[in-house]
């Protein structure tokens, strides 16, 4: 039997979450409809059930293909990108115990970013997968980074955080001197792009691949919520409630670390959704990871989708970077943050 | 449940911290480690809570060696009360407590009516029960140091570690948190700065310098003034308190 306080929270995060999954189909729905052209939601519908073969409506080949090639792919990419940064987000604030850390924060996207630089500027190799790739290796290779001038993050949340600013600057810099002194002006447009985050070019072995990290990643962090709840009051008192402190953390940053390399490896890198999404779930089913981490989940989805629709509708005849539009909603979002974290006098 | 210890040793890189110390606790006591700033007084506290291991020497717990009992076993059986620990997150009384179930519960179980029965005695013990919904936050410091000590007595513990429990509290405070504790069904050890109030409370108490255990017993054949003197560098007027008969110290400014 659960006790009344339980209950009703209980209660308010299935009809959070069902309501942010109605918000969720309709987001879909509407990336789905809207673009270049518009297309009517009857028809993205049938379009739908017909690839399902559930239904044998006449559609023009042309949107049918555009709604199922390019555009449900996109929204759903853009979906579950937004549901495993605002997973990464929730769990390095519970780990770090610092309400302004993010999936950045640990330069996995810096490192990223190089390694994606590496490909499109030096040409060590070619194609999309090649470029995927190399933004994992340098992923990877700035979780390395920050776990070595941490020593695996046993040395304290300060420790790993600065390391992180550290890693972020080292890769920065190398991505910035690559592209400088190798790289042409259409390079350099293009690494920029990639920088700021696309949707532009995902298609269903991305959706595929992600779609079973993020399940992967989020069911780990569901067996680990009650531990993470531990940390509250820090390491060491989480060690006297019984959590294994080392294996968690390593385990956790593991897996923040695996999806935020491939999110970025095929996005680019975008920032502040793993910042305020955990926080304004947070309002709303409090701070109990076992509510918060299906709820960052959900409100991280829905919110990227909307983004990637605004970043499609702010400008005609131009795709606004992904990070455009997430920064300008993320950077008002982290100054009331700021504001709300001062000294109480 | 009884608490021994056997020539612990603990330090860091060449510098030893703990040196073989070696003490025993029987079921029910009240144990006050005392000591000057750097003594080792919160690092023996974590050997023998085992939030430490010990470089060598043993602990045991009702006759089990620590060290062969799983992280989450031995959080069922010992608490450990940081001084003054301290949260960002907006977190509610009930919240903080019901943490301490964490080692009664498996990742995915629900909430349990032996957990809520744990966390309801455990506030009401405290005095805390009508509040489960106050913010974290806004509570004084002496509430929340009872807040740890619920959230540690929702662990159903039989063995309770307190780290200088009374930091930062006012006078009143700090007697109400330690007769809370003395009066506690347990076996409680603790580390304390204030003399008077360790020989208020304590059945016995512990003397460390650099480390080393420098006199054990009750409280009226430890602190005495030659021990005052050698230990903590302060000349001391000792005498019995007439109620009690447990030593009151008096210091002079010489």
């Amino acid at each position: 039997m659960s006790s009344g306080v339980s209950e009703d929270g209980a209660a308010r995060l299935v009809l959070f979450l069902c309501l942010s999954l109605v918000a969720l189909i309709a987001a879909v729905a509407a990336a789905t409809a809207f673009g270049d052209y518009n297309i009517g939601l009857r028809t993205v519908f049938l379009s739908v059930t017909n690839e399902l073969g559930l239904t044998g409506a006449e559609i023009a080949p042309i949107e049918q293909s555009v709604i199922w090639n390019l555009r449900l792919s996109r929204a759903l990419v853009a979906a579950l990108a937004g549901a495993g940064l605002a997973l990464c987000g929730a769990i390095l604030q519970a780990l770090l115990r610092n309400a302004l850390a993010e999936p950045f924060v640990l330069g996995v996207s810096a490192g990223a970013s190089t390694g994606a630089v590496c490909v499109i500027v030096l040409g060590i190799g070619a194609g999309s997968l090649s470029l995927s790739l190399g933004a994992f290796a340098g992923a990877f290779a700035a979780f390395a980074l920050v776990a070595l001038l941490s020593n695996g993050a046993t040395s304290g949340p300060n420790h790993t955080i600065l390391a992180g600013v550290a890693a972020s600057q080292l890769f920065n810099a190398l991505t910035s001197y690559i592209v400088t002194t190798s790289g042409n002006a259409q390079q350099a447009r293009d690494v920029m792009f990639w920088l700021l985050g696309s949707f532009g070019g995902v298609r269903w072995p991305d959706f595929q691949l992600l779609l079973i990290v993020v399940i992967v990643s989020f069911v780990i962090c569901i067996l680990m919520a009650r531990s993470l709840d531990a940390f509250t009051f820090g390491d060491e008192d989480a060690a006297a409630l019984g959590v294994p402190v080392v294996r968690i953390r390593l385990v956790l940053f593991g897996v923040t670390a695996l999806l935020t390399a491939t999110i970025v490896s095929m996005v680019g890198a975008i920032g502040f959704v793993g910042l305020v999404v955990p926080h304004a779930a947070r309002y709303v089913v409090g701070p109990m990871h076992m509510r918060l981490l299906p709820a960052c989940a959900m409100v991280g989805a829905v919110f990227m989708v909307i983004a990637d629709i605004a970043s499609r509708m702010i400008a005609t005849q131009q795709t606004v970077p992904i990070g455009v539009v997430t920064a300008l909603v993320g950077v008002p979002f982290f100054a009331i943050i700021l504001y709300r974290a001062r000294p109480q006098a | 449940m009884s608490v021994v210890a056997e020539n612990l040793i603990w330090g860091v890189k060449r510098r030893t911290i703990v040196q073989d110390v070696s003490l025993s606790v029987a079921p029910g006591e009240t144990l006050g480690l005392i000591g000057p700033n750097g003594s080792g007084k919160s690092s023996l506290l974590r050997l023998l809570a085992g939030l430490k291991r010990p470089a060598s020497g043993r602990v045991q717990i009702n006759g089990q060696d620590i060290a062969q009992v799983p992280r989450k076993a031995l959080s069922r059986q010992v608490a450990f009360v940081q001084q003054s620990a301290a949260t960002d997150t907006n977190v509610t009384v009930a919240d903080v407590v019901r943490l301490g179930r964490t080692p009664h519960r498996s990742a995915l179980a629900g909430w349990s009516e032996a957990d809520e029965v744990a966390v309801t005695q455990a506030l009401d013990r405290v005095e805390m029960g009508t509040r489960r919904k106050q913010p974290w936050q806004t509570l004084s410091g002496g509430e929340r140091q009872r807040l740890h000590i619920a959230r540690a007595l929702a662990q159903s513990p039989q063995v309770m570690f307190l780290d200088e429990p009374t930091n930062h509290l006012d006078i009143h405070h700090q007697i109400e948190i330690l007769r809370m504790v003395r009066d506690l069904d347990l076996t409680s050890i603790i580390a304390l700065h204030d003399l008077n109030l360790a020989a208020m409370f304590c059945d016995r108490i512990v003397v460390l310098e650099s480390g080393a255990v420098r006199a054990c017993g009750t409280p009226a054949a430890v602190l005495t003034p030659e021990t005052l003197h050698d230990v903590f560098r302060v000349s001391a007027h000792v005498s019995g308190s007439p109620e009690s008969g447990r030593p009151h110290i008096r210091f002079s400014p010489e």
